[in-house]
């Protein structure tokens, strides 16, 4: 058991915004700070369009966290695009957790695009967290790269 | 089911292209690129794969209008079913309204050992177990009042209503901790396999619970259970809709209603009304609250238009304009409230309402019909 737990690799999805987060991202490799390879980022306009929908999807398929980075509220570059993130996590937090998802599997941070540092921080102590979680509770509705092909078709 | 069986068992092929399931659609007054009669006719005429591809076979709010008028008796509806379903098995699908989040729930429920957190609405002074005869299925109401709290909607006031009339009628209803969505909207999104799945666990979790009986205070749920389960699973219990159970009570003279000095108006939910044919023990019920006068819109009954959205797919500016043509024929009656019995009604109505530049025009107080007899009841 112990074994198996040590060789679980979780996939996390990142949604990070075009102009805070997903920089901090490339400065943290262009700075070759080392972070797991478990993150795969999605570059996504703005946090705030990170809804609900778009987060359990990512669980649905198969995500065994989800990281949404955004802005800092001061120096968000639509002005109110973090804030309105921050009001939308509020909702996806609910839910994800109404559903029994573990809140701790869902994250959100604030990363400008300066803090190269501080992104590959998050994201080695989110990998931590959701590796001490093990696999998601969720049943996976993709498996490998393909989608599950049902019976009916084949 | 291929489209030539679906073709067969709807009596497509006795169209008489008279038009008449176009003239009625609530979408095609809108939207003018859909018709009724021409998918029939495509149907009928084209290639599988042409009729597959199709976009328009997804905008049909399944409301069951046409096949109320059509001379032929054609059954549209379980025409379009058994198309969504074909076309789900080569890829295409629906439009999903709010980014897919309500398909992304259900498709989530199917995991077997879920553990949900849905219980936190029933309060202290409701009674709930867990087994016994009678069984309340809340439904998605938990998750949509979430999802929906932008609009400042609250459609577990019908939870606590439905479960308060029950006791009050001497029944403590069970309440499953893990129970799953009805599986209603992937099914008429086309997704059987998740379907199934739903359908396979809530029933094996009424079964556990040992009830006999499934109260529902959502109209897609009651259709589901009652039409669409029997079809694929064996069902060992009854199933009831809350308004049948207090026409019931009301007829026995179980159940004693203050005097509320208002007036209303119903609105008939598609799943309710035309998929079951319950157009009556609502009204009954309506009628029993004294002083209470109920005023019918134009439309009403058989012939009520849907609140413009099903199975949360599609929503669009048409939507928009059925929703506004509906509130406004509501707003005709003069009732102060416009009663509802389904929470997506609810949701759709409300969302209209927040519309910035012709919500204010349009606005009525909504209620749900159970919400309005817990608040009638007397010694509750």
């Amino acid at each position: 058991m112990n074994s198996q737990k040590a060789k679980f690799e979780p996939k996390i999805v990142a949604f990070c915004c075009n102009w805070c987060s997903y920089p901090a991202a490339d400065g943290a490799g262009v700075s070759r700070l080392q972070y797991p390879t478990n993150i795969r980022i999605i570059r996504v306009m703005c946090g705030g369009r990170v809804t609900p929908s778009l987060v359990l999807k990512a669980f649905e398929l198969g995500a065994d966290g989800v990281l949404v980075a955004t802005c800092h509220f001061e120096d968000c570059h639509y002005m109110f695009g973090a804030r309105k993130a921050a009001d939308v996590h509020k909702i996806t937090e609910q839910l994800t957790e109404m559903i029994g998802i573990e809140k701790d599997r869902l994250m959100l941070d604030w990363i400008s695009s300066a803090e190269a540092t501080k992104f590959a921080k998050v994201a080695q102590e989110f990998t931590a967290t959701i590796k001490k979680l093990g696999p998601s509770p969720i049943k996976k509705q993709m498996t490998g790269d393909k989608y599950q092909i049902t019976e009916d078709i084949k | 089911m291929s489209i030539k069986k679906a073709i067969k068992e709807s009596r497509a092929y006795l169209c008489l292209e008279c038009g008449k399931c176009t003239g009625s659609c609530p979408v095609s007054r809108f939207n003018h690129g859909y018709s009724p009669r021409l998918l029939v006719n495509k149907a009928i005429r084209s290639g599988q794969l042409e009729l597959l591809k199709d976009k328009n076979i997804w905008a049909c709010l399944t409301c069951k209008l046409c096949d109320e008028r059509c001379p032929a008796d054609i059954d549209y509806v379980n025409m379009t079913l058994a198309i969504r379903l074909e076309a789900q098995k080569i890829g295409e699908e629906a439009i999903c309204s709010h980014g897919g989040a309500a398909q992304s729930l259900m498709r989530i429920m199917t995991t077997p050992d879920l553990q949900q957190k849905r219980m936190a609405w029933i309060d202290n002074d409701l009674k709930t177990t867990q087994s016994g005869e009678t069984l309340y299925f809340v439904g998605c109401l938990p998750y949509f009042d979430v999802l929906f709290s932008d609009i400042e909607v609250n459609t577990l006031k019908a939870a606590k209503a439905s479960v308060k009339i029950l006791n009050h009628l001497g029944i403590t209803p069970v309440v499953l901790p893990q129970e799953r969505c009805c599986g209603h909207d992937l099914l008429w999104g086309g997704d059987l396999e998740n379907f199934k799945k739903l359908a396979e666990h809530n029933i094996n979790e009424i079964k556990r619970s040992g009830a006999k009986k499934v109260i529902f205070s959502c109209p897609e749920g009651y259709r589901t259970f009652k039409i669409d389960y029997p079809k694929y699973f064996e069902c060992n219990f009854e199933v009831q809709h809350i308004t049948e159970l207090l026409a019931e009570a009301l007829g026995n003279e179980q159940l004693k209603l203050k005097e509320m000095d208002k007036v209303v108006t119903f609105q008939d939910p598609c799943r309710l009304g035309r998929h079951l044919g319950i157009y009556e023990e609502p009204r009954k019920v309506i009628s029993a609250v004294p002083e209470l006068k109920l005023a019918e819109m134009v439309r009403n009954r058989k012939s009520a238009i849907c609140c413009g959205v099903s199975a949360w797919m599609n929503c669009s500016t048409y939507s928009k304009s059925i929703q506004l043509a509906r509130l406004k024929e509501a707003k005709q009656t003069a009732a102060d409230m416009l009663v509802l019995s389904c929470p997506k009604c609810e949701i759709h109505f409300n969302c209209a309402m927040k519309d910035e530049k012709v919500g204010k025009d349009v606005k009525i107080e909504t209620i749900q019909l159970v919400t309005l007899i817990a608040d009638a009841l007397i010694g509750g």
